[in-house]
Parts: C-alpha cells; structure tokens; sequence
C-alpha cells in the first residue's frame, strides 16, 4: 500500500549540508499497525512529513497503492486516502471542534455523529463538541481532538507524529486505549511513529530508524525483544520522569 | 419589494420579506414601511432627521428592525435614532446599513444612535453594514453610538462589516451605571483600498459595572485598520478589551488599547495582536484535504464567525 523508495533529505546548514534521511527503503502492507521508533533526531519525524507531503525529499520515490506521489501537494494526498496527526495540534481561533470534524469528514456530518468521533478518543462529546480549537484547551484535549479528526477522514492510511509528546501520563493512559480501539476496529494502515513501550506492544510490526537509516524492521515479536531498555522502547515510568 | 432593496435586507438585516414584530424600512432617505406593536412604539421626528423608538417597561422578547437602504448614487445622509428601552424590559434591535452604489458618485450614510437602557433592562443590538454595486463611487459609512446604562442593566452589542464599505468611522461611547455589563463583539474585514477606524470610549461609572470588548479583524490587500479603545474604570468595576487581527498582503493595521484607572478598585485588561495566518494553521487544513486557497477562507471565516 506504502512504498518508500531510497528516499534521502538533508538540510542546509553552515557547514553544508546535513544529511536527514539515507535512502530509506520501506514497505508498509495494507491494514498493519507499524510503529516507527528509534533515538531522537534518527530522523522519524521527517519521515512521516515527507509520507504527508509536508516535506519534500531530495531524491527517491513514494508509492501509494502503486500510484507514484512523490510530486503530489498535501492536498491531494490526503484526498488520495493518506491522513496525518501532528506532533503538536495546530490551534485555530474561532474554529470550533465541530468545524474541524466536519472539515476532515468532508461532509456536514450531524452533531450527534461529530460525537461519536469524540466519544472514540475519551472526551465528553458534548463538552467538547462546541469549544473553540484555540489555547483554552490543554495539550492532551488537543492531542485527543487531533486523533478525532483523523478518525473523521477515516483514510486507508493514517500517520501519527508522535501522539504521546506533549501530554501528562493520565492522558497518555487513555491515548493507548484509544490506539487499542483503532488497532481493532479501522481498516486501513496505521503508521505511529512513537518510543512508547506500551504503543510498540501493539503493533504489527516494528521499524527502528537510527541516524537516518532503517536499522531493524520486522514483526513486533522479532523485534521488540531487542529493543526493550533503549531509548527506542521507553516505559511510561520513564516517560512520566521526561527521561529521555 | 425591487431585487436590490431585497438583496441588501437580506445582508445587513438577515431579513427575507417582511419581518415580525416592530420594523422600520428606510430608502434613500425615506420610511418605505413601518410596524409597531402594542409595546414598541417608532416615531419619526418632524424634521426627518431620524425616529425614536420608545419600548415599553417589561417588554419581553419582542424585536426590532430597522434597516436603512441607499440604493441611489451620490445620495449623502445624516440620520438620528433614538432608543429608549423601559426598566426591566428585554428586547433585540437589528440595524443595518446596506449601500448599493451602481454610479460615480459617493453614497454616504452617517449615522446617530443613542440608546437609553433602563434599569434591569436588557438589549441585543446587532449592526450590520454592507456595500455593493459596480460603480467606481465609494461607499462611505460612519456609524456613532451612544450608550447611556442604568443600573443592572445589560447590553450586548454586536457590529459586523464584512465587505463593500470602502471607509469608515465607527465610534462608540458608553456610559455605566452599578451593576451595568456591556459586551461588544465587532468582526471587520477590510479589502482593497478601504479604510476603517473603530474608536471605542466606555467609561465604568457605576459600582461594579463590567465592560468586555472583543474586536476581531481581518485586513487583505491595501486596506487600513486602526483601532482605538479606551476603557476608563470610575468606581470598583472589571473592564476588558481585545484586539486581535489578521493581516494579508499589503495591508496595514493600527491597535491602540488604552485603559484607565480612575479608583483604586477597577481592575482593567488590555490585550492586543496583530499576525498573519500561521503556515501550520494552512498546512493542517491541507491535510484534511482543502487546497491552501480553501483552507485561507476557512480560517478567515472561521476567525469572523
């Protein structure tokens, strides 16, 4: 369903350039819960932007369902079936949740409906379903809200930036809820990029990414074993302690 | 009813037809139709420069619409309206401008409200202003209003000019009475060459009296904003205010909040940006699907609503 073909991204820097990522060579299957993990600044995130269309890369190709997309703009990616969750939800004065789960399902969904979408991630629908997306809401709602909207667009591809930046333990506890309910219930792919113990245990299969290149890749079992007690497979102790 | 008379009610009074309750229609300087009812009286002051409207004591969920309409070119008015709103009494007025300028000449419509809120009473008050037509005349609007509160009175005032109005100077002044609340909401947009200055002077006289005013904007192309408010706290009060806009292109704007303290108990708040729509804020919408021209209105329109 996803091919990335020996993609590569640098950026420029003073002592010239930097190198990102170092042909990338990746194959995600249809309806396989992956998890992307590995050291910070391995290149992780770049990578899910550059599967969104957020960033470009500076050579190598992206199939999506055989189509070559590398040239496609973010919109059209995202109508060709791919969804993306940001690191760090973007807030929007005077937008309301209804307005961006209305946007994402790209139909005017019912109220009730928009709730149900809510109600998947753990919020109170009806708290929730009328507030503004704007700096009232704390890091874990918009985390959460985030989620919802990708849940809205329902997509054969759906990519999360790290969904457990950011937010308290609390949060956290019920994010890996809401992940469990998606393993079992979407159809589609699920792509996370995450260091979590807990989302790594749920996956299908696990791919490391260290200094830009993929070091491991292969069914969670295979995996997971050799990575737990690194910074690629952290428990949330750690993570409460922001031990990174 | 003729199409643009009909066109311009709809904007600036979300009228379509006839509307319930008390009504005043006026054309080009004329009351095309007028209703009262039992509790809402409207009466045109002899020199034409305007009416009052006079709402009973106690009068309960009743409205009040009174579109003014310039659809001939060059046509330049001052109008006078006055309200009077009876203790306790809780009532909406719509007022709205429309300008249909299809000439060379410049339409202008200046205009006078004062409003007189009785005690305990409550009023909604929604202005909408709206300019249309090919013409090469400019289409000018200068709206005052003057706000006298009594005591435990409430009023909320929203103004909206969205599109069309090439200049304006809107000025409102208030005055507080104890207990009084005043809530204003303006939402502008400005394009092309327009101009537009919003110049707010509300003074808390009152123990405990409130004001809140929220300012929302959004200037594209070469147009100018500038906003000025100044809240003065007189007594133990709580006052707001807040400017936000957003600017595109070549446009420029002017946010001076000012706030003044004239007791030891007021407590006033001021808070003011100005920024241009955050690439993030487009390229989460582009993810969702909306081409970066859709997800621009989006965010505009939302940040108006």
């Amino acid at each position: 369903m996803l091919e990335l073909r020996d993609i590569s991204f640098g950026v420029s820097e003073d002592q010239g350039k930097k190198e990102i990522l170092k042909n990338i060579n990746l194959a995600i299957e249809d309806d396989k819960f992956v998890v992307i993990t590995g050291p910070n600044g391995g290149g992780k995130s770049t990578l899910a932007k550059i599967i969104m269309g957020i960033e470009k890369p500076d050579s190598g190709a992206i199939l999506f369902e055989g189509k070559d997309i590398t040239q496609m703009s973010v919109t059209d990616r995202a109508n060709a079936g791919i969804s993306f969750a940001f690191q760090q939800p973007v807030r929007f004065k005077g937008v309301q949740v209804l307005d961006l789960i209305r946007l994402a399902a790209r139909k005017k969904l019912s109220v009730a409906d928009a709730c149900e979408y809510l109600s998947e991630v753990g919020l109170c629908a009806k708290d929730y379903i009328n507030r503004e997306v704007n700096a009232s809401l704390s890091g874990g709602e918009l985390k959460r809200i985030e989620i919802a909207t990708v849940l809205a667009r329902g997509t054969k591809l759906s990519v999360f930036d790290e969904p457990e930046a950011g937010i308290d333990l609390w949060s956290f506890q019920n994010l890996i809820r809401v992940f469990e309910n998606m393993r079992e219930n979407t159809k589609g792919s699920i792509l996370i990029i995450s260091h979590q113990e807990r989302i790594l245990e749920i996956a299908d299969e696990i791919v490391v990414i260290s200094d830009g290149a993929v070091a491991k890749h292969g069914p969670k079992e295979e995996i997971l074993p050799k990575i737990l007690g690194t910074s690629s497979a952290q428990g949330s102790c750690e993570f409460y302690r922001g031990d990174r | 009813m003729d199409k643009i008379l009909e066109t311009l009610l709809a904007k600036v009074a979300d009228l379509h037809g006839v509307p319930s309750g008390a009504y005043n229609i006026r054309e080009n300087g004329k009351a095309v139709s007028r209703n009262t009812t039992a509790n809402i009286d409207i009466v045109s002051r002899e020199d034409g420069s305007g009416i009052d409207v006079h709402v009973r004591p106690g009068t309960k969920n009743e409205s009040v619409h009174i579109p003014v309409i310039l659809s001939q070119t060059g046509f330049t008015e001052l109008v006078n309206n006055d309200f009077y709103i009876g203790e306790g009494a809780d009532v909406t007025i719509v007022a709205g401008c429309g300008i249909h300028n299809g000439g060379s000449a410049v339409s202008r419509h200046d205009g006078i409200h004062r409003f007189f809120v009785g005690k305990n009473a409550r009023l909604k008050y929604v202005e909408k202003h709206y300019g249309e037509g090919d013409g090469s005349g400019e289409r000018i609007m200068n709206p005052k209003t003057e706000i006298t509160m009594e005591e435990g009175s409430y009023m909320e005032m929203e103004s909206v000019q969205i599109k069309g109005i090439d200049s304006t100077k809107r000025e409102t002044i208030a005055h507080l009475g104890a207990g009084a609340k005043l809530v204003v909401q303006e939402r502008l947009m400005t394009h092309g060459n327009q101009t537009a200055e919003s110049d707010f002077d509300i003074s808390m006289d009152g123990v405990n009296s409130s004001a809140n005013v929220i300012s929302r904007s959004v200037a594209r192309d070469h147009s100018y904003q500038k906003f000025f408010s100044n809240l003065q706290g007189n007594n133990l009060c709580a006052g707001h205010t807040e400017c936000d806009a957003i600017i595109m292109d070549d446009a420029k704007i002017s946010s001076i909040p000012e706030i003044t303290a004239n007791h030891p108990d007021a407590a006033l708040i001021h808070e003011a940006a100005i920024g241009k729509i955050a690439g993030e804020q487009i390229v989460k919408l582009m993810t969702l699907g909306l081409t970066e021209e859709e997800a621009e209105a989006q965010i505009v329109n939302g940040f108006l609503k």
